[in-house]
């Protein structure tokens, strides 16, 4: 049990890549903080993804919260505080899409999708660093995906907020390396989750041509690299951004 | 306790220096080294202990431990 007694945050782990990162942190003997948005279902939810941490082993408690306002990571990081003391691993996973061409794209759609993508990882860094430079340990994970490697047509909200996240990722490395703390991106490719299932049939199918592997990700292959890089294996690495993506980019 | 020692006691705690080292002439970038991740950590610890506010360009100006001291008594 690799993660016995570490407190690990995953944000936006009620459902999709995030649930998986989760679970798969509780079967390791983690003390987990699921979180979730506020919204209908939402609760229940993040109750059933607690419910299946507990029964394989591990710690699980749950705060919903909105990351991209400031009061409310500093409640996620004294509520992790308050129930398992100290913060050994953070997951920014929570991610939002609103896919449009950019001539059609809102000004809304920009501003949500920045606003919980990037300035959220933001927050919950920022919520987290002092206690974090206290411990002189700690380390961190952002959701980056490949779409903010290589562009993609319709993204150009979530591309850019993916990409920021790796302008991020590599400051905050530098930044907090002198106090033990490592902070890497994982990009994901093409997973199958709710996100991508709204996708249409012939995208996909283009998708599909673009990867080496022919076959789209799963849940659990963005999750094995998030324990890894979170675990002592991964000790000699800090401000990387690690593709997941079937060779999509290389 | 004075303000001084207190400012002591968290620049021993926060820079991990030998409280001897604590004088009131010392830098606390050329005596004590510490970096600029560790002035920021004394300055928000200093703020938390005597409950003041210190802006950045006011934590810029103070550079020694009397800087400090001094600073805190005015704010008071």
């Amino acid at each position: 049990m690799e993660f016995q007694n570490k407190t690990v945050i995953v944000t936006g782990s009620t459902q999709g890549i995030g649930r998986e990162i989760a679970l798969k942190f509780g079967a390791e003997g983690a003390n987990v903080v699921v979180n979730g948005i506020d919204i209908p279902l939402q609760k229940e939810l993040a109750e059933s993804a607690c419910a299946e941490i507990r029964e394989n082993g591990g710690k699980a408690e749950y705060m919903l919260c909105d990351v991209s306002k400031p009061e409310e990571t500093d409640a996620l990081i004294k509520f992790a505080l308050e129930k398992f003391e100290k913060i050994d691993v953070i997951v920014n996973n929570a991610g939002i899409t609103r896919d449009n061409l950019i001539m059609r794209m809102s000004e809304s759609d920009w501003d949500s999708v920045l606003a919980v993508n990037l300035k959220g990882a933001f927050n919950v860094i920022k919520s987290a660093a002092r206690t974090l430079t206290k411990q002189r340990s700690g380390v961190i994970i952002n959701m980056a995906s490949v779409s903010g490697v290589m562009g993609n047509a319709g993204q150009a909200n979530y591309s850019a907020s993916k990409a920021g996240l790796i302008g991020l990722t590599k400051s905050v490395a530098k930044e907090l390396a002198a106090r033990n703390i490592r902070c890497n991106a994982v990009a994901p490719g093409f997973i199958q989750t709710a996100m991508t299932d709204k996708l249409k049939e012939d995208i996909k199918e283009t998708y599909l041509a673009s990867i080496p592997l022919k076959r789209f990700g799963q849940v659990e292959d963005i999750a094995n690299l998030v324990l890894f890089l979170a675990g002592d294996k991964a000790k000699y690495i800090t401000g990387q951004v690690i593709n997941v993506d079937g060779g999509l980019v290389m | 306790m004075d303000i001084f020692e207190k400012v002591k006691e968290i620049t021993v705690e926060q820079l991990g220096v030998e409280e001897d080292a604590v004088t009131m002439d010392a830098s606390f970038i050329n005596d004590l080294e510490a970096d600029s991740l560790d002035i920021v950590e004394l300055m928000m610890a200093l703020e938390e202990e005597f409950d003041i506010e210190i802006p950045d360009e006011d934590a810029e100006k103070i550079a020694t431990v009397s800087d400090a001291v001094e600073y805190i008594k005015d704010k008071q």
